[in-house]
This record gives structure tokens, sequence and C-alpha cells, in this order.
């Protein structure tokens, strides 16, 4: 039993990435950076319980939603589909390359001499979440696999006479502080969005979260019951807006906002734009419009543009700042 | 330092298996004191140091494997729950350090970890120490004080009571602790308190529990309560604006614990603000020595190389059925089968920059060292070298920042760094070079960039006079050279000091001056100096 995502405390702009890429897993992942003790763990660990179950065939290590998906190396999976919790897979930061693209599975090779796949947790994160705490104290070359694959969405395994590939589309979600040290400059643009949180600073809100952790470490289930339904609520706009998304439609007025925002902040190449435009289409599917507005755009640029900016790093002024500014002024 | 009877108190908290905590952090040297704490505890299982990840975790056990034929899991230390004690816990491998914070997470273990650190250059991995909320720092204790029926040492005087979420809250708020997991580890260690001492939370509980688990982690003093409406008019600092409920209890209990709390605690909460909040990530967590592991090749075991046990038993493994192994018999090897373990092996590299922050430097340069070392800063962004920097003034020098790749926190100290005062040049290159040693011995590639005037006048005794401090500096330099580190000097007086190029060239570093100095120039230096 997870701490319930809706009895969360504040930090609503890291809920509200979460709850983008729930709507439209193709917005790209989510990079999470602030201080310690703020709730960055919680959230994405409670993100499981909150999305709806998605169906798979039973037992396959890649959640395949139909059996004549499974691919052809797996031989624990059923015939039958059953529902399972999105995959929210936590990848500790010592894994080794073996752990995460899956090798060569050595109980079977040397109990029966066969060479099989034992699937890594690419392959446990598929359709779902892959949550690195500390991304920017990761070995930078399990870094860059993983971002290849979280783009490519298929993770490819050539060596020890194996020959393997599999569908890998997961949701990254990388979190660190960055007073610890900072994540490469190249990699920060391939998260789609990117928030910064910090603890809150009033101590009625302190309280609360206190409180409800408490509440929550004595009593989970009791918890968790007395959240059900405000839980249920969040759940059933999440898949609402996903059903509408489609529908939404963005004006070229739209478009115009985001391009000029772009401009402005001179953010390198078009991936700024259409992370954008994504972000306010997955923001006014889950607030039931039927288009994006301008005021979509304005609420998600911060989130989706802050770490786009050509990066002077030695910048005084906080991109945060920059990119409030550049909205205050573009989309006055 | 923490009372003997708090110390006792908290262990037998820790011992108590009812409670909610998650662990406790031990500071203090192996000794009798520890060990009369340690005694306190029940039987624990112990971490050897060097322990493997798999030893921790559980995983395949190989001989039982291949001599049963069918797969054996040992379970790791960590299966069992319960408490485990982690020696020399400030040298935890970052990677086992961040799997450790996974378990607590998970819950059902609590680890003891023994910090024998000097609490400077090395200390117990963020993530862990985060979520480990008690500290008892035993250092300064001799074993006269190991007193068996030593009380709880606060008194805190009767009053209302407030609900103590909101006294620790208000408390944690006013020592400047950020992260909301201490409040909470607090409240945890307050009621054990409570159910050791027989009854519900009171204040000696909560003020116990502030001393151990919120005191250790503040970054202010806290400020004393203000009646009066106040008329700060910082917007962003964050103030508790209505202490109203809590506000009594809170300060009764803050002055309980602020009677055990030493004399200098001003100084040391200015020198933690100093030191460097996390481990100098970028340095120690990387595993500095060991880069990106490549394929084990085959190979005859020579002695120096270790062999890949399991790349081997893979190597092996599909041959079993045509060599007449299987199931249910030993598996067999043969020595083409062998694999060695390699590693490509990666030097990170570390700029340390000793930067003279003296009078006659700084009033009219110091900003433009600055500017200096900033290009080569984001120079080492991109590069993703580590940096450190030692800056001097005074009649001493001084580690400003211990290695790390976080710029924004370089940053921060090279903007905060004061100038003025003497020009103690050889205490300068001294601690450069001996930081410069220390990381060298850590396996990463240091170099020196050594910004000055060239206008010492204050010795390494710390006395004034030129005549001194230039020998001092020459000498000092004399025994850089040994050390063959690559570096470069940079001339930043308004007119270039020819005795500075000359110990520049006495350490074998290039000289350059900062007039000429434009980034490009910096840039094209830097590359070829080091």
């Amino acid at each position: 039993m997870t701490y319930p995502f809706a009895a969360l405390v504040g930090q609503d702009e890291m809920k509200t990435a979460m709850i983008l890429t729930a709507v439209d897993p193709g917005i790209g992942g989510v990079l999470v950076f602030g201080d310690r003790g703020t709730g960055k763990s919680t959230a994405v660990r409670a993100l499981g319980a909150l999305l709806p179950a998605i169906r798979a065939v039973r037992g396959c290590p890649v959640h395949s939603p139909a059996p004549d998906a499974v691919p052809d190396w797996v031989t624990t999976a059923g015939d039958d589909v059953v529902e399972i919790p999105t995959p929210v897979v936590d990848l500790p930061l010592g894994a080794t390359e073996d752990r995460v693209t899956g090798a060569l599975d050595i109980e079977r090779a040397l109990t029966r001499g066969e060479t099989a796949f034992e699937p890594g947790l690419l392959a446990r994160a598929n359709r779902g979440y892959l949550y690195i705490d500390e991304i920017n104290l990761l070995e930078d070359h399990v870094v860059d696999l993983l971002l290849d694959v979280a783009q490519s969405g298929v993770n490819v395994v050539e060596r020890e006479g194996l020959s393997i590939r599999h569908p890998a589309r997961f949701v990254l979600v990388g979190s660190g502080n960055p007073e610890e040290g900072e994540l490469r400059p190249q990699l920060l643009d391939r998260f789609g969005l990117s928030v910064e949180v910090a603890s809150p600073t009033d101590v009625d809100t302190r309280i609360d979260v206190i409180r409800r952790r408490d509440a929550y470490d004595r009593d989970p289930d009791g918890f968790a019951r007395r959240w059900a339904d405000a839980q249920d609520d969040l759940r059933a706009r999440i898949v609402a807006g996903r059903d509408a998304l489609a529908g939404v439609d963005a004006g070229d007025d739209v478009l115009r906002d985001c391009a000029t925002l772009c401009i402005a902040l001179g953010s390198d190449g078009l991936r700024g734009e259409l992370t954008l435009l994504r972000a306010a289409r997955a923001l006014a599917a889950f607030d039931g419009a039927d288009r994006a507005m301008r005021d979509h755009v304005r609420r998600v640029a911060p989130m989706a543009l802050r770490h786009r900016l050509r990066r002077d790093p030695l910048d005084e002024a906080g991109s945060t700042s920059r990119v409030a500014r550049a909205v205050e002024e573009v989309l006055a | 330092m923490t009372a003997w009877g708090a110390a006792a108190h908290a262990a037998r908290c820790l011992a108590d298996p009812s409670s909610n905590l998650r662990g406790l952090h031990l500071r203090a040297r192996a000794g009798p004191v520890r060990d009369a704490f340690l005694a306190l505890l029940p039987p624990a299982r112990r971490v050897p140091p060097g322990t493997d990840a798999d030893a921790l975790f559980g995983a395949l056990d190989l001989p039982a494997t291949l001599q049963a034929g069918r797969p054996v899991h040992r379970p790791g230390l960590l299966d069992g729950g319960g408490l485990l004690v982690v020696p020399s816990a400030e040298r935890l491998e970052p990677a086992l350090a961040a799997r450790l914070a996974g378990a607590l997470d998970r819950g059902g273990v609590r680890l003891l970890l023994l910090d024998e650190g000097d609490g400077n250059a090395e200390g117990i991995a963020p993530a862990l120490a985060d979520r480990i909320g008690p500290v008892v720092d035993l250092d300064d204790l001799s074993i006269r004080d190991v007193d068996r029926a030593a009380p709880l040492p606060y008194a805190v005087p009767d009053g209302d009571d407030a609900e103590p979420v909101a006294v620790l809250v208000a408390v944690a708020t006013r020592l400047g602790v950020a992260s909301l997991r201490a409040p909470m580890a607090a409240l945890a260690l307050a009621r054990a308190s409570a159910r050791l001492r027989g009854g519900t939370v009171d204040a000696t509980d909560l003020a116990f529990a502030i001393d151990l688990v919120l005191v250790p982690r503040a970054t202010r003093m806290p400020d004393p309560a203000e009646p009066d409406a106040p008329q700060d008019a910082e917007p962003d600092r964050p103030r508790d604006d209505d202490p109203a409920p809590t506000g009594p209890m809170a300060d009764r209990v803050l002055d309980a614990v602020a009677v055990t709390l030493p004399d200098d605690l001003l100084a040391r909460l200015a020198m933690r603000a100093a030191a460097p909040k996390g481990t100098g990530a970028g340095a120690t967590r990387k595993g500095n020595r060991q880069g990106r592991p490549l394929p084990s090749r085959p190979g005859r075991p020579d002695g120096r190389a270790r062999i890949d046990l399991v790349a081997t038993l893979r190597a092996a493994a599909p041959w079993q059925r045509i060599r007449g192994g299987g199931p249910g018999r030993r598996p067999r090897v043969r020595k083409g089968d062998i694999r060695l373990r390699r590693r490509e092996s990666r030097s990170d590299r570390l700029l340390v920059f000793v930067v003279d922050a003296s009078g006659s430097s700084a009033m009219a340069r110091l900003g433009e060292a600055k500017g200096a070392v900033e290009t080569l800063l984001a120079r080492a962004y991109a590069r993703r070298d580590h940096v450190a920097l030692v800056a001097f003034r005074g009649n001493g020098a001084e580690a400003i920042l211990q290695p790390t790749r976080s710029l924004v926190r370089t940053k921060r100290e090279l903007a905060a760094l004061p100038g003025g005062g003497g020009t103690p040049l050889a205490a300068g290159l001294r601690d450069g070079a001996a930081m410069a040693a220390r990381m060298r011995d850590r396996g990463m590639a240091p170099a020196l960039v050594v910004l000055t005037d060239g206008r010492p006048n204050v010795a390494l005794s710390g006395e004034p006079g030129r005549a001194a401090a230039m020998a001092d500096a020459e000498v000092t330099a004399r025994a850089l050279r040994g050390m063959a580190l690559p570096g470069l000097v940079i001339d930043t007086g308004r007119r270039t000091s020819p005795w500075l190029a000359s110990l520049a060239a006495t350490m074998g570093m290039t000289a350059m001056a900062l007039p000429r100095a434009d980034a490009a120039a910096l840039d094209r230096a830097v590359t070829a100096a080091l």
C-alpha cells in the first residue's frame, strides 16, 4: 500500500507535471530537481496506485497488451489478459548495465544449459514509469543508455550470444539535488518537462504534511480508505483526459504563441515548441476543455521550457524567472 | 556532543522493536564509550566493511547452484530485517548507500550507522543521512561520563501542552531544517521515548527528539521568539508568522534543549554552513577509479587480473550437455571458458583553484580574478571536470569548497568570497597542493590554477614580513615541483611580477598575466597547460 497521490500536500507543479505525462505519455519524461525530503520519491511511487490499471498478458515480463504481441523469447506468459497496476519501477543508483537492460539468464544457463534472456528493469518498466532518484549521480553510460531507450522505445540487447529486442516504452522520471552534482547539459532537454521543488516554507503546510504522513504510517489502509474518493476522482479525470486528448485541438493562435515564446527564449531546436504544445493540449484535456487556449500554454510554459534555455551555466538569474518574464511579455 | 543520559535513552528507543525508528547515526570513534553504547543494544548483525550488494540484498549462490544443479538463492543480510550495524558508514560505497536508502523506504529494517569520520571531509551519504533520524555524537565523551543511571538532561518547565507535530514542525522551521523527513523522524523518536517512559508524549520527550534529530541538522540559531508583530519586510524569508498555538511550548522545549547545546554551537553552525552540504557528490560518489565495465575477455589468470566467475560460467553453460554435464552434475568448465574481469579505468579531472583574496589583490582585481575563474568554470562544466576552491587571505588559507561538480555551489561560494588582509601565498599553495594530493589518492587527476598578484607578505607561520613570505613561497613551490602537478599561474597584478613567473617555473607551471587573459586566451592556456 503506497501513500495516496491525492493526499500529497502542495507541490502542485510537480503533481501537474506527473499527471500530464499520465494523460499523454508522449510528452516525455519529467525531471524533478530540488531539496531532499520534499516528497519527490513519494509522489513518483504513488503514481502506480493512482493510474488506471493496464491490461496485460499474464506473466509477461514486458506487460504485452495481447498474446500475439508477446516477444518470442518469453516463456512465462500465459494466454489470458489480466489487469495489472501501471508499473512504476525504481532504478537504484548502483544498478549495473546488466540489471538495466537484461542479460543472459544464468539460472537457466547453469541448470538447463539453455541460452535464455533474463529481462531487466527496462522490460519491467514497459508501459509504465521508470524512476531514478539521484539521476545526476548515475553513471554516465547508464544515463546514455536510458535516454536512448526512452527515445526509441525499444531495448536492444546484443551480447553474450543473445540478440533480443523488446518494447520499452516508459516515462522516465528523474530526480536529484543540483547542489550535489548537475546533470549533463546534453541530457537536460531530452526530458519533456522539468520542475523545481522546494520545501514548503509555511509552517501550517509543513504541519499538514507531517500530520498526513504520520496518519498514513500509523494506519496505511485506513488512510487509503479515507482518500479513496479523492483518488478515484483524480483517476477519473486522468482517464477522461486520455480519452479526450485526441479531440483537443489547438488553434493557429496557440501555435503562434508557442513559437513566439520559444523564439523569445531562444530555445534550441523545435523540441521546445512541440513539448509545449503537447503539454498544453494534455492540460486542456485534463481540464475538460475542448481546445487548448493561451491560458494552458501559460500554465505549462515554465515546466516545458525552463530546462531548454541556451544555458549559460553561470547565469545569475534562474531559468524559471527567465521563462516567467518571457511569458509575461509574450502572452500578455 | 550528546549527553550520556540522552544517548543511552536513544539506544533504548532504538532497541524497542515497536518503535517507528529507521535507525540511528552514531558519531563516535571506536573506544570504550562506543562499546558502552553498543552494549545497550540487542545483539545485531553487522555489515562487514567491503560487503557487496549481493551479500546485502541476496543473490544467486553460485557454488550451491552448481552443486545442486538448480538455482539456489542465498538470502541477503537485509532480508532478515531488524537492526543492522553498518561500521565505517562514512566510507560506504555510494551505490550501496543508495540501495540501503531504498531499503529504508520499504521498511522492515533499521540501520545503526557507525560514523568514524572527522566530520569534515567525509560524511554519511546524504540520501542515507536524510532518512536516518537521530544523531548521537559521543566523540567528546569520556568513559567517566558513562553512568548507568544518567537521567535525560532536559528540564522543561510545566505549561500548557501543544500538539507534538505542531511543536516539532515549528522548531524545525526555526532551526532552518528544510527536509520534512526530519520532523517525521523526530516524531517517531518522541513517541518511542514516551513509550519507554510510560506515558504520552510530553515536553521532555519533545526536547529529547529535538536535541537528537533537529539540532544536528540546524542551519541557523533559533531566533528568539518575537512576541510583538514582526516588522520584517523581507517577503521571501520563511517566517513563522503564526506561532500562537505552539509558540510557548516550542520556546520552553527549545530552551530546555539549549541548556545542552555546547557553547560553540554558533561557531559550529557557521562551520557547517561553510562545509559542503553534500559529500562533494561529483567527487567521491562516482567511484573514481572505475569506469564503464568492459566486456570480460578470455584469458589466462595470472594472479593480477580477477576471474569473472559469472562470465566464465556463462561461457561454459551452453556447452554442458555436450561435455557431459547437466542438471545435477558438476559443471564442466574448461580453460577456454575462463573470462577475466576488465574495467576501463578513468580519472576525472579536478581543477583546484587557489585564489588570492588578500587586500593587495582584492581591492583592485579580485573581481577580475573571479571573472577568470568563472570562465574556467564554464569550461570545466562543459567538460564535466570537478572543481575545488582554496582561498588565501589574512594569515592563512582555507578550503572554501571541497571538490564538487556542482556549479551552483561553486558560483555561490565564489561570489561570497570576501577580500582583504595579507597575502599568505605559501599557505595557499600548500593547502591547494594538499587537496590535490588527497584527491590524487582517490584516483582523480588534479591540476592547480593559482590566481595571485605575486606579492606575498605573510609567511607560513602566519607572521607578516615580505622576505620571509617570499622565501616560504619559494620553498613550497619547490616541494610542489616534486608532485609534478600540472597547473597554471595567473598573474592578477597590475604589473606582471617577474618573481611570480620564476615561481611558476619552479613549480613547473605556465604563468600568464591576467590583463592579456581574455576568455579565449585563458582557454588556450588551460588546454595547453593541463
